[in-house]
């Protein structure tokens, strides 16, 4: 099973997404915001990182673009979660590196679904 | 590929709910300060909020509150990117939206139906405002695309896809292997990989991908089923899908086996590629990362509470009955003794430290009131706060809220004059109104204070003798005439305001206090204006108390009440009509409750003469009340247990608590014995 390292502000989603990425076996970390989850990707290697978009201190975008300056993070899959429906958010995230997304609201079956396309 | 799990979402609810209540806190204090000279972090934070409400409330399953929010956001987003100008009316709306989100959230929390009216009116107003209607969002959450079940039926179609990623595929996260994966998924898949960009093993970077693939997909597949496949690569491959027409039989097994064996060979070199790309800190130093809070049922944290009291009582039992076997011989078992009851009061204070949060929550909705009526009264007007994050027990923090607002009201309304009244009495237009917290002993002081008009003690006072609050021959200082306001039915607006005259008034808020076991005054200079002052005991857990002995027993008076203890004797206790007694205090005669009486302890009348006979002065609600006991005893923090969970409830009587002899005591609510004994 994959180590995950998710990153989101919202409690509810982290403890939803964290809930059922368990259910299934994987490991997850978690992280508040971009800043966090920079400080502690720079200590620790996972297989997957999601990532909200929408964060304070440092978005989602950013922390893709950091990640990747990151030897142990250059190839790993990095997924953002976006509401967005519009392209530009996906654009952004696409050129900072991110591997693809996952539209919201997702439900459980969505995340596993979409997980499962990376690992 | 797409996995069952059995996932009930509505656990999750009471974390979103929360979460909401913060976001929605967040929003209107930055829409509160939101004007158009603002730094742009401010919509940005107010954005994220609305943005976090509305994927939540579309994940958990609250379509209504996620379109809802949508269209704020949408108003948000256009002034985040400077489309739409932030003008007083858009934050009034937006602040109105606001309110109608805290309904609907509200409502969802208590299961009860959702004004449909007032949220599609409101929506509406937020459509016409940005110009443009706003899309929802999607009602529910989108159903998974049934991946084996394409529009046309039994239609078996062939794809040839060539698939040429760029070098740098790998750079994305994207793997081509992975892809190749999710197409074998959807039907018969045949593969034939080009090695034509591979360049010279001593030029080959080990990170690059220079293969690329010729792909034959057969089966009932949609054109839309591949591209959603290559959704994420779009731009770091070259792609070509076509649809080849006539679907052909004589493709042989042979030729299948052979290009399965390209398939193998290709997956191998993606998975070298990968290895070394990836260069993989050691496992072992991972750890998982905890969050820095936990949010656990406050009645976890209550009995948690409760325990750590009962530990409290069974430490000081303890001592005590050590003490009294005499075995301070033993030193070993004093050191212990001693080291218990330390850890005992640190323990203490640790669990009491949990319920503690910062007064800051009891702070936020002023903000927003202020604006509000600041506005409906025309006055001009700045909130200040100082000790925000001075921490006081959640049960007191949750029931101060409406008394405080109701203070910051009257201050607005009756306080704060008008900007012209202002400016002929040489004051700044702008009205002040300060709110000030701080720890002072075991009390939290909260100081409201305004420099507007002040009381006037004239007015007061003949509005008070107006409503036969006080006698018309009564003599009062300054400050007694101010406090009057906090008698019931007292209102000093000509008018009764829908503001702060709702008939409930100052004596509401001084219950309140009361209530709670605090207190609370007004000093004020007239022209100059006023100052309110609470003070709250910091828990309602525990209680700082007054051991006062009746006969036999021992009763608790809360020591905040109590102002002192004078040694009176009898012939200074004046008996009047219907069996009321009257003592002289300082300037006034003050009643006097004999609690023997109230409780019917038992004296034995030989006893009676060693008796010293105490008058316990106590200020309640600016009223003073002597209580006459036997003696005080002494001064003890006492764990409060509730009679009415154990027994039932005593008039008089607030609770019982266990002394450290083992013994219960009740502790008096002065309020209700003073009340009883009115009667």
């Amino acid at each position: 099973m994959a180590s995950i390292l998710l990153v989101d502000d919202s409690a509810s989603m982290r403890e939803m997404v964290s809930f059922t990425l368990k259910g299934v076996g994987h490991e997850v970390s978690e992280a508040e915001d971009g800043v966090e989850a920079l400080e502690f990707a720079k200590k620790t290697a996972v297989d997957l990182v999601v990532t909200d978009v929408n964060m304070p201190n440092m978005d989602g975008i950013t922390l893709t673009a950091e990640l990747r300056k990151l030897d142990s993070y250059k190839f790993i899959p990095i997924l953002i979660l976006t509401t967005e429906t519009g392209s530009v958010r996906k654009e952004q995230g696409k050129v900072a590196g991110a591997t693809g997304w996952i539209e919201k609201p997702f439900d459980p079956d969505n995340l596993l679904g979409t997980i499962n396309r990376v690992l | 590929m797409v996995s069952e799990v059995n996932i009930d979402l509505s656990q999750f609810h009471d974390v979103f709910f929360e979460e909401c209540s913060e976001g929605m806190e967040i929003m209107e204090s930055g829409l509160l300060n939101l004007t158009s000279e603002s730094d742009s972090e401010v919509i940005n934070t107010i954005f994220r909020a609305a943005h976090s409400i509305k994927g939540g409330g579309g994940t958990f399953g609250f379509s209504e509150i996620s379109n809802f929010t949508h269209g704020m956001e949408t108003i948000l987003d256009e002034m985040r990117n400077g489309k739409l100008a932030v003008t007083p009316e858009a934050v009034e709306l937006l602040l109105e939206a606001l309110d109608c989100l805290r309904d609907m959230v509200q409502s969802s929390k208590d299961k009860t139906p959702i004004n449909k009216e007032l949220v599609s009116e409101i929506h509406e107003k937020l459509e016409n405002f940005t110009g443009e209607a706003v899309a929802p969002v999607a009602e529910n959450i989108p159903e998974d695309e049934p991946l084996n079940v394409s529009d046309e039926q039994d239609s078996v179609s062939t794809w040839n896809i060539s698939f040429y990623p760029h070098e740098n595929m790998f750079y994305t996260g994207n793997d081509p292997f992975r892809l190749i994966r999710e197409l074998q998924c959807l039907g018969d898949l045949k593969t034939k990989v080009n090695y034509d960009r591979l360049p010279e093993f001593s030029k080959m970077d080990v990170q690059n991908c220079y293969l690329g693939w010729d792909l034959e997909l057969k089966g009932d597949v949609s054109l839309d089923q591949i591209t959603e496949i290559f959704e994420w690569v779009e731009d770091d491959c070259s792609l070509e899908v076509n649809l080849k027409n006539k679907v052909t039989e004589t493709e042989s097994e042979s030729e299948n086996e052979e290009e399965k064996e390209v398939v193998e060979e290709v997956r191998a070199r993606v998975k070298d590629g990968e290895k070394t790309g990836r260069r993989r800190v050691e496992k072992s130093g991972f750890s998982n990362q905890e969050t820095s809070s936990i949010r656990v049922g406050i009645n976890k944290v209550d009995g948690l509470v409760n325990l750590v009291g009962e530990l409290v009582i069974t430490q000081s039992i303890l001592s005590r009955v050590c003490n009294d076997l005499g075995i301070e011989r033993n030193e070993k078992l004093n050191e212990c003794l001693d080291q218990l009851e330390r850890n005992t009061r640190d323990l203490q204070e640790q669990t009491m430290g949990i319920r503690m949060l910062p007064i800051d929550f009891a702070f936020q909705r002023l903000p927003r009131i202020v604006h509000d009526l600041s506005n409906s009264l025309g006055k001009k007007v700045d909130l200040k706060f100082s000790g925000e994050t001075t921490e006081l027990d959640k049960t007191v923090l949750e029931k101060i809220g409406d008394p405080l607002m109701h203070l910051v009201r009257n201050a607005l309304d009756h306080g704060i004059e008008s900007s012209d009244v202002r400016v002929a009495a040489g004051k700044s237009e702008k009205g002040l109104i300060s709110i000030n917290a701080y720890h002072q002993g075991g009390n939290i002081i909260i100081e409201i204070h305004d420099d507007g008009a002040g009381l006037d003690p004239e007015k007061i006072l003949n509005k008070a003798r107006e409503k036969g609050l006080v006698d018309n021959d009564e003599v009062l200082n300054e400050l007694q005439i101010q406090n009057l306001i906090f008698a019931p039915g007292f209102s000093t607006a000509a008018v009764v305001s829908d503001v702060s005259g709702r008939g409930v008034g100052m004596d509401v808020v001084r219950r309140n206090m009361t209530d709670l076991g605090g207190t609370v005054e007004v000093a004020s200079v007239l022209g100059k204006g006023s100052t309110f002052t609470i003070r709250l005991p910091l828990t309602v857990a525990i209680l700082e108390g007054q051991m006062v002995s009746i006969g036999d027993q021992v009763f608790i008076v809360p020591l905040l009440s109590i102002i002192e203890s004078i040694q009176v004797s009898e012939k200074d206790i004046n008996a009047i009509a219907n069996a009321a007694e009257l003592y002289p205090y300082r300037d006034e005669y003050i009643s006097v409750i004999r609690l023997r009486e109230v409780f019917n302890v038992h004296i034995d009348e030989d006893d009676d003469e060693n008796r010293r006979g105490l008058l316990v002065v106590i200020d309640i609600g600016g009223r003073r009340v002597g209580l006459y006991v036997d003696d005080v005893v002494g001064q003890q923090q006492v764990v409060i247990k509730s009679l009415e969970q154990n027994y039932q409830q005593v008039p008089g009587i607030a609770g019982a608590t266990v002394l450290g002899d083992g013994g219960v005591a009740l502790i008096i609510d002065v309020l209700g014995l003073v009340q009883t004994s009115n009667h």
